[in-house]
């Protein structure tokens, strides 16, 4: 008896003491945070841009923690500097997941710091948000690009100076920074004109350096090509820097939007603070948000970011609704994944849909692009764009543009019998290339 | 009995006039008022043209106010009122009679949108309505706007204001934009062929644009008329593209010449490999942004002195912090280069950084005062004012600099101290002193370089970066050493560079030029004008 009783304790003490080690585990686990990785240049040339993003994230996060996080865990924001340095992006990203062990990363600007990372993710199996308006020709298990394809940005916009609306523009300027996002911008947009019936002495193409300041002599030539007689338009993929000195020299040479319109596709709220933007009213740029759009949704992205930035002059701009989209999506997949891992949450993301700021829903497609309304806007003399054109409806991400001879026949599908991102359907095999 | 009549006759036309203009106000103010029910820009297109039909000029307020985007609906009443942005509400006033009519806030208000299609149909409306304004530059402008947008219609009206106009520089342009009407108009070929004449003189860009429409649509002598005046005007338009480009280079050059100027004196003169000489440039512009920031918010009416009161501010700035890196860094590090390198690369990330930190990543707006804005033409050569104004500050610098390096007596240590240490110091020279205060004058040369820089340029933490490479290659092409050679190879870079711009592209001229330094420095390895010391001993 007294032997049993020993025996019964012991049962007893050790299925208490096995209880307790899992409470406490239990307990664990509720203090562990899901972490999520930024990865934003916070110094070096691409600060100007990327600091705002990071910033974002970290409203986003926040706000998340205040509904209650996400699966019953706080989210818990890691935020590392890659300098503007390619490689180092790849270097910081493999530290993010390796060391950090982050469910998701958020990053990159440009498209060479994104190529930089993607053998990074797709090694150690990671999900990358990638913001910002691109050339396309990609498209990657592991990456989802919030941001705009050529079709939803570069290809409205030039519709839009075609019609009568946009002042029938027959005569083209191309200019952009020499890089490959407006090398490939223009590329389709060339193939897109011809298409259209633009004859080839009708398109001007010009590239200038990085950071290029003295634009003089590329002024005097738009305004010499505009005067053939035809309605001429400018259509500037100029990055960053080099807009400011852009904008001022058309200013000082009196070239008017009424008579030669610029349409830029990196020029947002953020680059105009830079500059008085009143000899520039009525020039345009085409993006999927503007700061102006007047939806509660967007009311409250802007009031919520004043506070959290505690400075109400800071703009908003396009790249950081694509986060706002892309992370909401990402909290939504997680919940139906009711896991972070980041397979099942790769498959949980086609399909999620969930609002923009512009008034509708944007959704994930099987291409790993998103769908988005693409707006067209002339700058006002208060340094924000006034939407003069938005498309009917959404506009699909179309990753491997139709206009590109070697990437027609290519299509994206990661769900998963077809599973690739780029099978050709010509050939019926996965594994085409695009351009670059 | 006669004067009798007289008033009688006065008072029966005022009473009609009165009456029909009262009439016509009701009409404009009827169709101004359908404004509130546009749903899109084609429909505020079609009362735009429909105001205009009336011909009468007091549409042009409204229109003019539409065109600047200050047309506003009342929600409350749906009345159309012109706005104007006060502090914390806008100011309304009547669309015809401009009387003021209270104010109300911008949640009340709805503005009326224009687009480019819209604000163009409303300059060339107002063309034809602001030909009888009393202000010469309304009429010099409704002429270009008529010229550039000629139509038969406008034959009638132009000739009026040519029979009334007495400023001759004015009645030319308007016999221009009526020429430039008959040529779409259905008058005999004779009147056409005169008109191309007249166009043709004129020779600037514009009248290429219209004679090659013209040529495009007309056949016989009129076709050929035109082919032959554009070819003329392109012949004259090439040999002042040329001049054009010259401009374009020297104004390039005065650019690297502020930009390097600096470094002359710091690397130059001294041999100090200064590769935070760019964030001196990148400070000044910010001592800049910062002196406007203070004259907005404190003395808005100083605005067009901001430069001129940044200019020593930025010089003092840059020249202290210039002077605290000798101090602190750079004596250390005398003889040697690459240490010197690599501290100074350092110090430029720290002030990057720190800029950075303190003002934020993003671009900072430097305005332009008035006299720096927009550009004149000589001929058919267009300056713009701001390229012109920092040609001569660069110049203006450049002779300072001279004056001080050759005849004052710190200038004159200097050399010494360049030419010979040892010799200068057993002369009782104080060379550290010499050597600081020389570093603290390269920066603060270049601080004000960036005062002038912040007018064509980013106001960023990178706007260094930019100039540091071209500022190196300015004083090696020119000669270690020599202040006329940096100004000479200044000028040289510039304007090669914006010769082969239009032919080679920026990109790969900016290539050609690299390659043709490389040559250069193999055949001349102490660049245009060599010069003895210290730099040269080391």
């Amino acid at each position: 008896m007294r032997g049993n009783f020993a025996k019964i304790t012991k049962i007893l003490s050790a299925g208490v003491l096995a209880a307790g080690l899992l409470a406490s585990a239990s307990a664990r686990a509720a203090e562990d945070t899901i972490k999520v990785g930024i990865l934003h240049s916070l110094s070096g040339t691409m600060a100007i841009s990327e600091t705002t993003l990071k910033d974002a994230m970290l409203m986003l996060i926040d706000e998340q923690n205040a509904k209650g996080g996400l699966l019953g865990k706080k989210l818990e924001a890691v935020v590392v500097d890659p300098a503007s340095n390619w490689p180092l992006f790849a270097e910081k990203a493999r530290e993010l997941i390796s060391k950090d062990k982050v469910a998701a990363v958020f990053g990159c600007w440009t498209s060479v710091s994104r190529k930089s990372v993607l053998p990074v993710f797709s090694e150690l199996d990671n999900i990358l948000f990638y913001p910002v308006q691109y050339e396309g020709e990609e498209s990657e298990r592991n990456v989802f690009y919030t941001g705009a394809a050529p079709n939803q940005q570069a290809i409205p916009a030039v519709d839009y100076l075609m019609s009568a609306d946009g002042g029938s523009v027959k005569r083209w300027v191309l200019e952009g920074t020499d890089y490959v996002y407006p090398r490939t911008t223009n590329k389709i947009l060339e193939a897109y004109l011809k298409a259209k019936g633009v004859p080839a002495e009708d398109i001007m193409v010009n590239y200038t350096p990085f950071g290029f300041s003295d634009w003089q002599t590329e002024v005097s030539a738009i305004k010499k090509f505009g005067s053939a007689g035809k309605k001429t338009a400018v259509v500037s993929t100029v990055n960053g820097d080099a807009n400011v000195p852009f904008y001022k020299e058309l200013g000082n040479q009196g070239i008017k939007a009424e008579d030669i319109p610029v349409m830029a596709f990196s020029v947002g709220e953020e680059e105009l603070a830079g500059l008085d933007t009143k000899p520039l009213v009525g020039h345009l740029a085409a993006w999927n948000y503007f700061e102006s759009v007047n939806t509660p949704e967007n009311k409250k992205f802007i009031a919520d970011w004043h506070k959290f930035i505690k400075n109400n002059k800071r703009t908003t701009n396009d790249p950081m609704e694509a986060h706002y989209i892309g992370f909401n999506m990402w909290v939504k997949a997680v919940e139906k994944a009711g896991t972070t891992d980041p397979d099942k949450v790769i498959d949980a993301m086609v399909g999620v849909s969930v609002p923009n700021l512009t008034g509708g829903y944007s959704t994930m497609m099987p291409n790993h692009h998103i769908t988005k309304p693409v707006l067209i806007g002339e700058i006002q003399a208060n340094g924000q764009f006034q939407t003069v054109s938005k498309t009917p409806g959404l506009v699909m991400g179309d990753e491997w543009s139709d206009y590109l001879p070697d990437s027609k026949d290519l299509i994206s599908d990661w769900r998963a019998p077809l599973s690739c991102g780029n099978f050709n359907v010509k050939t019926g095999k996965c594994g085409g290339k695009g351009t670059n | 009995m006669k004067t009798f009549r007289a008033i009688g006759l006065t008072l029966l036309f005022l009473l009609t006039t009165l009456s029909s203009s009262g009439a016509a106000e009701a009409d404009l103010r009827a169709i101004i008022a359908k404004f509130a029910t546009a749903a899109d820009f084609s429909e505020t297109g079609v009362i735009v043209r429909e105001l205009t039909a009336t011909g009468d000029p007091a549409v042009e307020r409204p229109l003019a106010a539409l065109a600047e985007g200050n047309l506003y609906i009342r929600a409350a009443d749906s009345m159309v009122f012109v706005g104007k942005e006060g502090s914390d509400s806008i100011q309304l006033f009547d669309p015809l009679s401009g009387e003021a009519a209270g104010e109300a806030s911008a949640d009340d208000l709805t503005q009326i949108g224009v687009n480019n299609t819209l604000r163009r149909t409303i300059r060339d409306a107002l063309g034809t309505l602001t030909l009888g304004s009393k202000d010469p530059t309304v009429r010099i402008a409704a002429a270009d706007t008529m010229f550039k947008t000629p139509d038969a219609a406008n034959i009638e009206p132009l000739d009026a204001a040519i029979a009334s106009e007495t400023v001759a520089s004015v009645k030319a342009l308007l016999e221009q934009a009526r020429a430039a009407s008959i040529l779409v108009s259905d008058k005999p070929d004779a009147d056409k062929l005169a008109a191309i004449a007249l166009i043709g003189a004129r020779g600037d860009r514009n009248a290429v644009s219209l004679l090659t429409s013209v040529e495009a649509n007309a056949s016989g002598a009129v076709k050929e008329a035109a082919t032959a005046a554009i070819a003329s005007i392109n012949s004259t338009l090439a040999f002042w593209d040329a001049g054009q480009n010259i401009w374009y280079g020297i104004s390039l050059g005065s650019v690297l010449l502020l930009a390097a100027i600096g470094l002359a004196i710091t690397f130059g003169v001294m041999g100090v490999i200064n590769m935070a000489h760019g964030e001196m440039v990148m400070l000044g512009a910010y001592t800049t942004f910062v002196v406007q920031q203070v004259i907005r918010a404190s003395f808005p009416g100083l605005f067009d002195w901001s430069l001129v009161i940044a200019l020593p501010l930025a010089f003092l700035v840059a020249a202290l912090v210039g002077l605290a890196i000798e101090r602190g860094i750079i004596r250390f590090l005398y003889g040697r280069p690459l240490e010197t390198l690599l501290a100074t690369w350092g110090v430029s990330l720290i002030l990057q950084q720190a800029v950075r930190t303190i003002f934020g990543p993003t671009n900072q707006e430097v305005g332009n005062p008035s006299w720096m804005s927009g550009s004149f033409a000589i001929g058919q050569l267009a300056i713009t004012w701001n390229r012109l104004w920092i040609l001569v500050f660069a110049l203006l610098v450049f002779g300072v600099l001279l004056y001080v390096m050759k005849r004052t007596p710190w200038g004159l240590q200097m050399r010494a101290v360049t030419a010979n240490r040892r010799m200068a110091a057993s002369m009782g020279i104080k060379t550290p002193w010499v050597d600081a205060l020389t570093f603290a004058l390269g920066s603060g040369i270049a601080g004000i370089a960036g005062v002038a820089l912040s007018q064509i340029d980013n106001v960023s933490p990178n706007l260094g970066r930019g100039y540091i490479i071209d500022s190196f290659m300015v004083v090696v092409f020119g000669g270690v050493g020599n202040l006329w050679g940096t100004l000479v190879g200044a000028f040289s870079l510039g304007i090669v560079n914006k010769f082969l711009e239009p032919y080679a592209g920026a990109v790969l001229g900016k290539i050609v030029v690299l390659v043709l330094i490389i040559l250069f420095i193999q055949k001349r390895p102490r660049g245009l004008f060599a010069l003895r010391g210290r730099a040269v001993e080391a």
